[in-house]
């Protein structure tokens, strides 16, 4: 479990707690690049298309829908993996998710909200946004609940509620050891934070359970948030996208990249909080064989959807299949195939498996591929349905671009803030693993 | 209120045009029309389209409720030329309606596809899951220039940008109907009573509109031609608008 040696109680405190409590210039400047990236390239470039109108972006009559849903697949996407696995792996009792669940259940709520930013950003009157809530009114207007639409804000929202309580449930004992590491202001704060955690028996007994119900309770919302966003497409009738393996697919998808995600994210954690300790080969080698299942599965699954296009044999389906593989977007069509179905079969290799840096850019390469996968499915499909005369074609502005950049920037900047806040890894369930101490050591 | 939500079941059942309201349907013969796009000009100045410009039209972005849309067949000495007008289809069983998850689409009592521009948020999804690609979205607020926006039709609104709009048969024409078939002490709108703009300005006459409710309705009799079929019928969206294809020799 522990690379370098098995800390003392006191260490994981200490080396978890110190990431909160020491805040250096180098952090300071992270974040303020962070956040400046994400005013320049997210907001100021919203804010224009606000005035204008949605035509800032590359979007046009035939091809209405964009990049911004593209990225919005992606966060939901990279959202999978941190509540979902750690929630499945509570159940399984495996010991090697205590050290990387918070930051990796982190990742799942910041990537939502993320996500969120792109619906905004893709409306078109996202002034009135919350008319796609059920909020009683005057007039007696009511949203539609046979839209996939509809289906997604509910299911986005109770997937967001739901994995903020896991979140904060997890981390009330923690809470309590920062209040207990700290003084003024912040030793207030995390009393109300720690709802009076005071670690009795009874205490443990019911955050045991409670923990666990919660578990049961996330796993169908996370494969059902992915099944619905999927839906938004598979319910269409366009060619490309009607097909029933569309939220198994989506679902995978989402898993897939969301434990690249995770791999990213815990070589960010080890690389600049000094984590080498908890976080160690057993993680990564765990992660690893998760990464090549769910490739595999993928792979299956677009072979499959490929197959049951050109088994169809409709010209509209053979015609947006050909269009796929052979079209203008197809060299990011093969180079999402190279990225997500051949090069984490290297994974296959204990000597890349156990290598930080390389697991570090196949990651990466994983998460760019399935990137393009969303851009794919938006890009290739609906600019060209039925009718050959309304054929479209999309290709996203310099505005659209900037904003799918400072989408990172978001996430990097809510991650940042988060590491001060609350401790980035579970103290009480790293010290569940530590081996009993000796008396006579 | 549970007056008003027995209306709304009613409106819901299968059937239901049939017996009480209209079915505002309309026929289009392939072999009257020239192509000659003066239904597109007559809508663009009935429904306040707006003028996009040269730019805007580059970029696909156009608005025309109603297209002529040109195929050609063949290989270039032996090439002809086929057009169809596309409209909105205003299908019975619309895909689109289906997807807005605010009800800015929605079907009336009079069998049309309608299109609330107030309530639309601009999600666009209607647009993809429409199988004829007849919904335009506003990409910017458009103006018209001097004098131009002294021929705005004051009965129709001028919408703003990021909502999705589309043909609506006139409905205002069809509202100014009934209510004079009201203030006359009539039940019904006679037929030819309501001419939507493109049908008005068609010369060959090529589009016809009627309550296909009533058999005896010009268009229920044209909707009887053996020549006519429905696009993408086997999509089973039951769309109101027949064409009567072709006669080649």
């Amino acid at each position: 479990m522990f690379d370098h040696g098995q800390p003392s109680y006191a260490e994981v405190n200490k080396d978890v707690l110190s990431v909160m409590l020491e805040t250096g210039p180098k952090y300071w400047m992270l974040l303020g690049t962070t956040m400046s990236v994400a005013g320049i390239c997210f907001f100021m470039p919203w804010i224009y298309q606000l005035f204008v109108g949605v035509g800032a972006a590359g979007m046009n009559r035939n091809a209405v829908w964009g990049s911004y849903l593209s990225n919005f697949i992606f966060w939901i996407g990279l959202s999978h993996s941190g509540t979902l696995l750690s929630a499945v792996l509570h159940i399984t009792n495996s010991p090697w998710r205590k050290a990387i669940y918070r930051s990796a259940e982190a990742m799942t709520l910041f990537s939502l909200m993320t996500a969120a930013m792109f619906v905004m950003v893709h409306l078109g009157r996202v002034w009135f946004v919350h008319w796609s809530f059920p909020i009683p009114n005057q007039m007696g207007l009511w949203p539609n609940f046979r839209s996939p639409l509809m289906f997604d804000v509910m299911a986005i929202t109770t997937y967001l509620t739901a994995s903020s309580i896991f979140i904060y449930m997890g981390s009330v004992p923690d809470f309590a050891a920062v209040r207990d590491a700290s003084t003024g202001l912040r030793r207030r704060l995390y009393t109300i934070f720690s709802f009076g955690w005071r670690g009795t028996a009874r205490e443990w007994h019911t955050l045991g359970w409670a923990y666990t119900f919660f578990a049961i309770f996330v796993i169908p919302l996370a494969v059902s948030v992915h099944s619905i966003v999927s839906w938004d497409f598979a319910l269409s009738i366009v060619p490309g996208l009607h097909h029933t393996i569309f939220a198994p697919y989506f679902v995978c998808g989402a898993i897939f990249s969301g434990t690249a995600g995770i791999v990213t994210v815990m070589y960010c954690l080890r690389k600049f909080l000094n984590f080498e300790r908890y976080i160690g080969q057993v993680h990564l080698d765990s992660l690893g064989k998760l990464l090549i299942t769910l490739s595999l599965i993928w792979s299956y699954i677009n072979i499959l959807e490929l197959f049951s296009s050109w088994y169809g044999g409709t010209s509209f389906e053979l015609e947006a299949l050909q269009f796929k593989l052979t079209g203008f977007y197809a060299p990011l069509y093969w180079e999402m195939i190279l990225f997500c179905a051949f090069v984490p079969l290297l994974i296959l290799f204990k000597k890349i498996r156990w290598s930080w840096n390389k697991m570090l850019v196949i990651s990466i390469l994983i998460n760019v591929g399935m990137l393009t996968e969303r851009f794919i499915i938006v890009a290739t499909s609906q600019p060209r349905k039925f009718l050959p005369d309304a054929f479209g074609f999309y290709f996203p502005s310099w505005i659209e671009l900037s904003i799918t950049v400072g989408a990172f920037a978001i996430f990097a900047t809510l991650f940042l803030i988060f590491i001060k806040w609350v401790p980035a890894i579970s103290i009480y369930e790293v010290k569940e693993t530590l081996k009993p101490l000796r008396r006579d050591a | 209120m549970s007056t008003f939500v027995e209306k709304l079941r009613q409106y819901r059942k299968p059937g239901y045009y049939d017996k009480f309201d209209y079915h505002w349907t309309m026929t289009i013969d392939l072999d009257r029309c020239t192509g000659c796009e003066a239904c597109m000009v007559a809508c663009q100045a009935e429904n306040n389209l707006p003028i996009v410009g040269e730019k805007r039209f580059a970029e696909n972005r156009e608005i025309k409720w109603i297209r002529i849309e040109r195929y050609w067949e063949g290989e270039y000495p032996d090439v002809k030329m086929r057009f169809i007008p596309m409209l909105c289809q205003h299908c019975d069983d619309a895909p689109c309606e289906t997807a807005c998850p605010v009800f800015a689409t929605y079907h009336n009592q009079d069998g049309l596809n309608t299109q609330i521009y107030n309530r639309c948020i601009g999600t666009r999804t209607c647009a993809v899951y429409c199988p004829y690609e007849v919904r335009y979205f506003n990409w910017f607020t458009y103006t018209w220039d001097e004098p131009l926006e002294q021929q705005l039709n004051p009965d129709v609104t001028v919408r703003e940008k990021g909502v999705m709009e589309k043909c609506t048969f006139c409905i205002q024409r069809i509202r100014i109907a009934k209510d004079n078939a009201k203030d006359d002490d009539r039940r019904r709108v006679r037929d030819g009573e309501v001419v939507p703009a493109c049908v008005q300005s068609c010369p060959t006459e090529a589009l016809v509109f009627g309550n296909s409710n009533d058999p005896e309705a010009k268009v229920s009799k044209m909707m009887k031609n053996p020549r006519g079929y429905k696009v993408l019928e086997e999509l089973n969206t039951t769309p109101s608008i027949v064409y009567l294809t072709k006669v080649h020799s």
